[in-house]
């Protein structure tokens, strides 16, 4: 079994260094999309024989949201807003990817530092602390709404996996309550995202600088 | 009666979705508002009858009916400050509202007009808002309590794009990504607390959380205060993670700045106290005061720094929240009697500041300006209001006699009995910086020559405006007179909560 979930791992770290690569916004949101469904797996592969049936019920629901519905509404919140093809990063491709590879190998190393339990399943530690870091360089290198909220996703993903290298066991209601805050967040920054576009004529987030303490004498003029 | 404290305005929250008429949807969050009153103080009443509080404490807590949600006192005196806020508030926002509607937004500095967001939205978000901030309180499991704050968070930020134009829209991005961001942290905070007490098997209850500290692995539990720390503090607007907070307190009407300032910053330093709490069970409470009060010093000298040059008065409050915050955090962080200085700050910060931002409501009404410099001789056209923000300006600054001021005091006189003479002098001179450059703020904008702008007409000071502001600054002022056996027992009981002195 643990053959399976270090495969997903080593898939997620992929998915990583190809969303610090692809400059297509649908591209960036399905790849995504698709390190959240793989990421959702991982629960049904822990401990030995067929999981228990609220395990399968919520990886179930987790893979739905965000595999299908969190897709939905950012293509929906990209076509609506005319956002361009591309993400338009702040620095360069080959420096994201640099970047992600120098994030990667920090975590390798602060994972094996840290005084965890052992997981059995090699890697998932610096997996789950790479994707945090890829998704902080998604929200302060690319310069649209959309991408932020995707780097959101991304922190999510990572937290997903940690939670599930440290086997902390929450209630039911615990979880599902985390699983409609960020429901409810990305929903609330899609509707946002529509405004924005519509205030703006566009969803860059450069333009978001009006309110300062050092230029308030010029705003709105 | 504290699921009735819940339920309630998070019924009349849906159903203000739902009803069209204004006038009706008004009273219910009127009335909503007063009918959690009631049963807040009925709740936090028959807590401790006959005022034996802290003999409650001491005592070992019943176990509670529910594991999801019970009251201690520190969830007490935090219901509180949301429940008797929001009473302000709600009195306020039916003022404003009416106001709004016959009047829509026009933005002098801008020079353009705005559409306001439907009114159904606003009071429901705010009636939401109360259900969360209520469960919040009540909490007694961490996952929970980060579900919930995460959730104050999402409905309010409807709250802060009500006037709906660029900048608001600009204030209400940066509060929504910085503030879920953070939070996600404080969720890694939540799994390291989670894995510190897999060994003894705790799991995240406070209860057992509290009782079984000493087992937790002392590693992971410092990893969990850290990044709880970092993501609670983000909402709670420590420096150097305030970076939303201007933006959105000056952007939003002047009702939601004020429950955002008095009650949402709450709910983040109700998260950071309840962990340290654990930390100091846990024999941490050196580890966890040290970063406090490093942190809450750095806010204050934050906020001086920038209340100086300060060219927004609603933004200067903004910072004003930002050195409280901080002063809160230091109270918190020297721990022993100090505690209880900083949750008397907590109360007092919460009214009086609630009071000023009801006050700067008014002052745009009155001057469709937020430029310090545009605003001369108040007195002249807001004669009432002028006082109101001349009160708030003593108050907000810690002149006896008031809540602040006694809060303030304490925490210094433990600094110094705790011979942390650096941080008692740097205390003091930041807040004289800060005194210094707020004073001449109010002073400029209360006296001096008005020149009356062509076309205006006389300003109306509407009464339902000015009482919420002027009850709350009393108040504080009898706070800072007498303290009720009461309300010394609530305090010193929820001290105790976090581990302070009795």
């Amino acid at each position: 079994m643990h053959t399976l979930a270090e495969l997903i791992i080593v898939f997620v770290i992929l998915l990583n260094l190809a969303l610090s690569v692809t400059g297509g916004l649908a591209a960036c949101i399905r790849l995504v999309a698709v390190q959240g469904v793989v990421a959702g797996i991982l629960p049904l592969l822990a401990g030995d024989g067929a999981p228990h049936a609220r395990t399968v019920i919520f990886a179930a629901a987790i893979m739905l949201l965000k595999g299908a519905v969190f897709p939905w509404l950012l293509l929906r919140a990209r076509d609506r807003s005319g956002a361009g093809k591309d993400v338009e990063p702040l620095i360069s491709y080959p420096a994201s990817v640099m970047l992600c590879l120098g994030a990667f190998i920090a975590s390798s190393w602060l994972g094996s530092r840290l005084p965890l339990p052992d997981t059995g399943v090699a890697w998932i530690v610096p997996a789950s602390l790479a994707t945090i870091f890829t998704g902080f360089l998604l929200i302060t290198t690319r310069s649209k709404a959309i991408t932020q909220v995707l780097g959101y996703l991304v922190i999510e993903n990572g937290i997903y996996i940690f939670g599930l290298a440290l086997f902390v066991e929450q209630p039911l209601m615990v979880e599902l309550a985390i699983l409609l805050d960020v429901f409810v967040a990305v929903f609330v920054m899609g509707i946002a995202i529509f405004h924005i576009s519509r205030e703006f004529d566009h969803i860059d987030t450069a333009e978001l600088s009006e309110l300062s303490d050092w230029r308030r004498g010029e705003y709105g003029k | 009666m504290t699921t009735a404290l819940m339920l309630l305005p998070l019924a009349a929250g849906l159903a203000a979705f739902l009803i069209r008429s204004d006038a009706a949807r008004r009273s219910l969050l009127l009335w909503t508002a007063r009918g959690h009153f009631l049963l807040a103080v009925l709740v936090i009443g028959a807590y401790f009858p006959g005022g034996s509080l802290i003999a409650a404490v001491v005592s070992p807590v019943p176990e509670p009916s529910s594991p999801w949600f019970a009251y201690d006192p520190l969830g007490l005196l935090f219901l509180g400050i949301a429940s008797l806020l929001f009473l302000g508030a709600a009195q306020y926002a039916v003022t404003y509202l009416a106001a709004e509607k016959r009047d829509p937004g026009e933005d002098a500095d801008g020079g353009f007009i705005f559409n306001n967001a439907p009114e159904a939205v606003f009071t429901g978000c705010l009636l939401l808002f109360l259900s969360a901030m209520t469960a919040v309180t009540a909490s007694r499991h961490m996952g929970l309590l980060w579900a919930l704050i995460e959730a104050t968070t999402l409905l309010s930020a409807p709250l802060i794009y009500f006037h709906r134009h660029k900048r608001s829209l600009e204030a209400t991005w940066k509060y929504l990504l910085i503030c879920s961001v953070g939070i996600a942290l404080a969720l890694m905070g939540n799994l390291f607390l989670g894995a510190a007490g897999l060994k003894s098997g705790v799991g995240l209850d406070l209860a057992p959380l509290l009782s079984g500290a000493g087992a937790l692995d002392k590693p992971l539990l410092k990893a969990a205060f850290l990044f709880l720390f970092v993501g609670y503090g983000t909402k709670m607007g420590l420096s150097p993670f305030h970076t939303w907070l201007p933006d959105a307190y000056s952007e939003s009407p002047a009702v939601v700045s004020a429950l955002l300032s008095g009650v949402l910053s709450t709910a983040a330093l109700l998260g950071i106290l309840r962990v340290n709490a654990v930390c100091a069970s846990a024999g941490l409470a050196d580890f966890t005061g040290g970063l406090l009060v490093l942190f809450g010093l750095l806010s204050v000298i934050t906020a001086a720094l920038f209340m100086l040059g300060q060219r927004d008065y609603k933004r200067m409050l903004a910072y004003s929240s930002i050195e409280h915050m901080g002063i809160i955090a230091m109270g918190a962080g020297l721990g022993g009697g100090a505690v209880f200085g900083a949750l008397l700050a907590a109360l007092s910060h919460s009214l009086v500041k609630a009071g000023l931002f009801f006050t700067s409501g008014l002052i745009l009404a009155a001057e469709k300006t937020r430029r310090i410099s545009d605003v001369k001789g108040l007195w002249r056209r807001a004669p009432r209001t002028a006082v109101l923000w001349l009160a708030g300006f003593f108050l907000i600054t810690g002149t006896p006699p008031s809540g602040v001021f006694l809060g303030k005091l304490i925490i210094l006189r433990e600094a110094l009995a705790l011979k942390q003479y650096w941080l008692a002098g740097a205390f003091l001179l930041f807040l004289g910086l800060l005194f210094g450059g707020m004073a001449r703020v109010f002073i400029s904008m209360t006296f001096g020559e008005r020149v009356p702008k062509p076309g205006e007409r006389p300003f109306e000071e509407r009464a339902g405006l000015l009482a919420p502001a002027a009850a709350f600054l009393v108040l504080v002022v009898l706070a800072g007179l007498y303290l009720p056996a009461w309300l010394q027992s609530l305090l010193a009981g929820a001290a105790a909560n976090i581990g302070g002195k009795l």
